[in-house]
């Protein structure tokens, strides 16, 4: 049994609620209430069994996640540096700042085919969107002189998302 | 109201308006944890809450919302995750990301123009998977895998600033 199984064997009703926020939260009024409703707990306990998986870390936060296509927002682009060992923790935390980054990770170097290990996402309208605001933002973090290559996506052969509920 | 369900599906982009664009940024940031936490999120963005949450509902009609629910820390619930890439000629292309993508562990799959040129998510029920999983990929389509594990991540504010 992995721990996800171990921390959700709490109590049955905690795994009805666990199972109903996966779906989407309710948008009424009581959201709480609603859910309580249906897993058969008070309004007050629902709200404390989300606060203490957020405490635990189980969950980051309850929020939305935007489709980008429907948006229009069909230019992706995985923006790839070699930064020094030394300085990428304080360059990564820089452009994670910076509006345009949507995502921002530290990755291992694979040598000699691929010498870059920060990688971060920047998303638009269009390319040339793209590549201004990239224009702009390495100029504002002075990372002109660091070598660094674009990776526009062309096509997703697979887009579901990582679904880690035992449902 | 800007959304309507003929936008859907017809590749058309959906429009939003500057009180859409102040309700997403606002709520990737995450619902307060009160009994009315619309009621104290409408009041932040001075609309009445009813109006916050026709609008939700019309934007989650819209496709534009993929989901409103918890936001998870992959490896603190035991899972496997990693980015990995692939190096495949043009002319093999399709075949072997269909290979790739009959695995289940594959969420994402891109094409990017790069000589790297595939790059897919895998997610696993353990972290001792990837390993297993990669090693499968590449006796399946027999080339290479490259595993780039995310080693520390930057956190961003928003996921998509709209």
């Amino acid at each position: 049994m992995n721990q996800v199984a171990e921390l959700y064997m709490d109590t049955e009703a905690e795994q009805r609620l666990r199972a109903l926020i996966e779906k989407g939260l309710p948008l009424t009024s009581r959201p709480w209430q609603t859910l309580a409703d249906q897993c058969d707990m008070s309004e007050a306990r629902v709200m404390a069994t989300i606060e203490r998986w957020q405490s635990e870390g189980l969950i980051k936060r309850l929020g939305l996640v935007i489709k980008h296509r429907p948006l229009g927002i069909k230019a992706n682009a995985m923006v790839v540096w070699d930064i020094p060992d030394d300085q990428v923790a304080m360059v990564g935390r820089r452009l994670a700042a910076e509006r345009a980054v949507t995502l921002c990770y530290r990755r291992p170097r694979r040598l000699p085919d691929w010498p870059f290990n920060l990688f971060c996402m920047i998303h638009g309208i269009a390319r040339q969107r793209v590549l201004l605001e990239l224009d702009a933002l390495t100029q504002r973090q002075g990372l002109e002189a660091i070598p660094r290559q674009v990776l526009f996506s062309t096509h997703a052969y697979r887009q579901r998302g990582a679904r880690y509920a035992a449902e | 109201m800007p959304l309507s369900d003929k936008s859907r599906g017809t590749g058309a982009a959906v429009e939003l308006d500057a009180l859409d664009r102040r309700i997403l940024n606002r709520l990737q940031d995450g619902l307060p944890i009160v009994e009315a936490p619309f009621a104290v999120v409408a009041q932040e963005l001075e609309i009445e809450e009813q109006m916050l949450l026709e609008r939700l509902n019309d934007l989650r009609e819209s496709g534009v919302l993929s989901r409103f629910g918890p936001m998870y820390h992959a490896e603190r619930l035991g899972g496997g995750l990693t980015l990995a890439a692939m190096s495949i000629p043009e002319i093999y292309f399709n075949a072997v990301a269909e290979e790739v993508n009959a695995f289940a562990e594959v969420a994402h799959n891109y094409r990017r123009e790069h000589r790297l040129n595939m790059w897919f998510v895998l997610a696993t029920e353990t972290p001792e998977r990837i390993g297993d999983v990669i090693a499968a990929i590449e006796a399946a389509t027999g080339y290479p895998v490259y595993n780039m594990p995310k080693q520390e991540e930057f956190h961003v504010r928003l996921h998509l600033p709209v």
